[in-house]
């Protein structure tokens, strides 16, 4: 099961590599991770996403929360939730392709941000799945490069991670 | 008034209520030397190699309950003290040690003695710091101690860099911390205490599984009085022996691994377990699938993670052992329920024929002298009344065995991580602690020789650690490994060139006694505990080929154990 775990932490210059060095340590797996500080420049904030066992997903939460650097975690899938991710992708778009490609970006509301004759750079932000979509219709030979930010997650309504 | 940081470190010490440090000097850290060579309200123990720094805060801090206190240089300094940081993270040992670093413009240049303490420790700390400056040295330390001695205790790191040591700035020690990161349970939640009650009331089969956690949060009393009112079977894990009475009709001896047969069959059939500051431990649970089938399980830890961590339980208590167990006994006494009696009889009937069994019998020999016939008698000689730290093997789960303990923080040995080495500096912590009373270390001549250089620092120092060795030429604990599980292909578990003991304790101004028969055993006992100011080096020749029973194999049920 896919989980979107959100900390926050003090922004304090080793506390990035204790939450890696944990899931090394401990054997668990880490598809994204993301992080950058707060409004309040003593807090980070990271968002991660990992998956396992109700009973692994269950240890990752204590483990995180006993990092003394953890102040406050949120596991999203306990909560409704949005989850965003930006991907910056260059295509190769020369002569007849060229239409084809924008009317895909059109289609997934992509912004072309930079051009050249052959190459189109689309900016594309969703759900990890889109972004995955967008990929997967675009012909694998014309993708040049492929940048994505990981997932970021956010409580729906009033309820907050905060301290 | 502007200190220098050494001098802060000093005065933070001294507040703290530091009695020993336990430290070697070198380069980064000659600034803080300086310092505490200035002052008289620290005093600074040399050992001879960094490790046994670390030992002996440990041994101090687990005879004690105050947290031991380390200090080492950069770079092989440190890195030497990691084993010593590490076997006290494993069985949650507050501590702290202080690591000198170069100074902060050349961290990572890889300079002369640098390592990445903070890095390499990581993984073996409850936390650690890098101090950047000299302003937060003073807050960094009580955070230190802070964290290592709340919650679930551990060691903390707090790397120096040389040059902050010299910085000046204006010195106030915080009386108090708080940490808005940092925020240690103290209360077990009054529902669960309360359905855990219920629960065990229900019980036909109790059984009480306690562990080290009794011991740190200082809850011998409160376990006591709580068994006794329920009349529970209890057993202890290797780190609580002593948490409860050894001597007493209701304790059942050790469970796990070598644990008795009572109690590993008391666990495997029980229906009501009571896990009270223990964290189910692969050497105890052996197979997770087979691991006490019929019983609910109320556990109760300070930490969340050791919860439903390998075994799942029913009724979870966050809390301090103590607080959460006088808490019960309150509604317990309030509620004047008890348990259900005409079942206690019969599942105690079951248990007295378990014991029956006499598990842990041998044969006694006259003329090769058995490992156990020593801890035995080395008990008798003592009243039960010393302080024994135990290395690793053989010897330890021997100790373990034949030394009732009737009190807690006198049984000091590495279970977690297992350490060689640690038994005799480990000691020696105990004596500085306690310089009056008898302080033996059980141990083998394999480990012995891990930390045997510390034999200098107890010259130095006078220290009248009684050295039992228990000495079978082998390194027993993987002999009996290679005969159970490997058709006794010896590799490498034969101890060829061993060095004549005796001669060596007297080379660094000790008494050494070599023993051979059995006969002598008690004598050689005796005279040794009456020189009462002398480290005295007992080499006990003993059964080659000795084996610690019962055994539970690594990875079987609890009740399917090897018997003699
Ligand atoms: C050669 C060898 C053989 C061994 N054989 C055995 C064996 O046969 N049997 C055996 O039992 N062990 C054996 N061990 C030891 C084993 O490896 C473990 O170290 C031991 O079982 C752990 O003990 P424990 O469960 O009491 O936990 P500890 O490591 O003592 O942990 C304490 C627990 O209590 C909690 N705690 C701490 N403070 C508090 C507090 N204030 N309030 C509440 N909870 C608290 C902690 O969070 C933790 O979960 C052996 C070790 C060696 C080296
Ligand atoms: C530092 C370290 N290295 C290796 C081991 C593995 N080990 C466990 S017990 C043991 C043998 C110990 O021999 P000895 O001290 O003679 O004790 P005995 O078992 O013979 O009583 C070994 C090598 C360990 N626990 N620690
Ligand atoms: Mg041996």
């Amino acid at each position: 099961m896919r989980h979107i775990i959100s900390i926050l932490m003090e922004n304090e210059s080793g506390a990035l590599s204790r939450v890696a060095g944990l899931f090394s340590a401990r054997g668990y797996n880490i598809e994204s991770l993301t992080v950058a500080t707060t409004e309040d420049p003593s807090l980070s904030r990271m968002t991660l996403v990992t998956s396992g066992t109700e009973d692994i997903i269950e240890q990752i939460t204590k483990q995180l929360n006993k990092l003394i650097d953890v102040v406050k975690l949120m596991d999203m899938y306990e909560c409704a939730h949005i989850e965003r991710e930006m991907m910056l992708i260059k295509v190769r778009a020369s002569d007849g392709g060229r239409d084809e490609v924008k009317r895909l970006a059109d289609i997934f509301r992509g912004r072309i941000i930079d051009v050249t004759s052959n190459l189109f750079t689309i900016e594309l932000t969703g759900t990890s799945d889109k972004l995955d979509s967008f990929v997967d219709v675009l012909e694998p030979s014309d993708i040049i490069e492929v940048v994505r930010s990981g997932v970021m997650g956010i409580a729906r309504g009033e309820k907050a991670l905060r301290i | 008034m502007e200190l220098t940081g050494a001098d802060i470190f000093v005065r933070c010490l001294a507040e703290e209520g530091v009695e020993f440090v336990f430290g070697y000097p070198g380069g980064a850290v000659l600034p803080i030397y300086d310092a505490l060579y200035q002052q008289d309200k620290v005093q600074h123990i040399l050992v001879r190699h960094e490790q046994a720094a670390t030992h002996a805060a440990d041994g101090y801090a687990r005879a004690t309950g105050r947290p031991g206190v380390v200090l080492v240089t950069s770079g092989p300094g440190a890195t030497n003290a990691v084993t010593g940081i590490a076997t006290a993270y494993m069985d949650s040992i507050p501590m702290v040690a202080f690591t000198g670093q170069v100074p902060t413009a050349m961290i990572g240049n890889d300079a002369f003695q640098e390592v990445d303490n903070v890095g390499i420790t990581r993984p073996c700390v409850k936390h650690n710091f890098l101090v950047k400056d000299v302003k937060d040295l003073a807050e960094t330390i009580k955070k230190a101690f802070y964290i290592a001695t709340t919650g679930r205790p551990g060691p903390v790191v707090v790397d120096i860099p040389k040059d902050i040591s010299t910085h000046k700035t204006e010195y106030k020690y915080p009386r108090r911390i708080s940490m808005r990161s940092y925020s240690p349970v103290t209360r077990g939640h009054p529902r669960q205490i309360k359905k855990a009650i219920e629960l065990m009331l229900t019980a036909k089969r109790p059984m009480l599984y306690t562990g080290g956690g009794v011991v740190l949060s200082n809850a011998s009393k409160s376990l006591t009085e709580f068994a006794r009112k329920l009349g529970y079977p209890i057993t202890n894990t290797l780190m609580g022996l002593g948490a409860y009475p050894a001597t007493d009709r209701q304790f059942l001896g050790m469970l796990g691994m070598h644990g008795t047969y009572e109690a590993n069959m008391a666990m495997h059939n029980c229906d009501v377990l009571i896990a009270v500051g223990a964290r189910f431990d692969d050497r105890v649970v052996g197979n997770v699938e087979k691991f006490c089938p019929t019983a609910r399980i109320v556990h109760i830890d300070i930490d969340p993670a050791s919860i439903s961590k390998t075994v799942k339980v029913d009724v979870p208590i966050v809390g301090p052992v103590d607080q959460v167990l006088k808490e019960m006994l309150k509604l317990l006494k309030e509620s004047g329920e008890t348990p259900d009696a005409a079942a206690m009889k019969a599942w105690w009937k079951q248990i007295e024929e378990w014991r029956a069994m006499d598990c842990l019998k041998y044969k006694q020999d006259d003329e090769v002298i058995k490992p156990q016939y020593v801890v035995e008698t080395l008990y008798k000689v003592t009243g039960g009344g010393a302080y024994v730290t135990s290395d690793v093997g053989q010897h330890q789960m021997f100790a373990a065995q034949f030394y009732k303990f009737d009190q807690p923080n006198r049984w000091i040995n590495s279970g977690g991580l297992g350490t060689m080495g640690f038994g005799f500096p480990a000691a020696m912590g105990v004596q500085f602690a306690f310089p009056d009373e008898t302080v033996a270390c059980i141990t083998g001549e394999g480990s012995i020789q891990m930390c045997i250089q510390e034999l200098s620092t107890c010259r130095q120092y006078s220290l009248p650690i009684k050295i039992i060795n228990l000495n079978n030429g082998y390194l027993g604990m993987v002999r009996q490994w290679q005969e159970f599980f490997y058709q006794g292909r010896y590799a490498m578990s034969y101890m060829e060139s061993l060095p004549d003991f005796v001669k060596l304790a007297e080379s660094y101004g000790h008494v050494g006694m070599q023993i051979t028969r059995p006969a002598d055993v008690e004598g050689a006992l005796k005279e040794a505990m009456a020189m009462k100011d002398r480290l005295v080096f007992m080499d006990f020749l003993t059964d080659k080929t000795e084996n610690v029973y019962p055994m539970v194999p690594a990875g079987s049920g609890q009740n399917e154990m090897i018997l003699v």
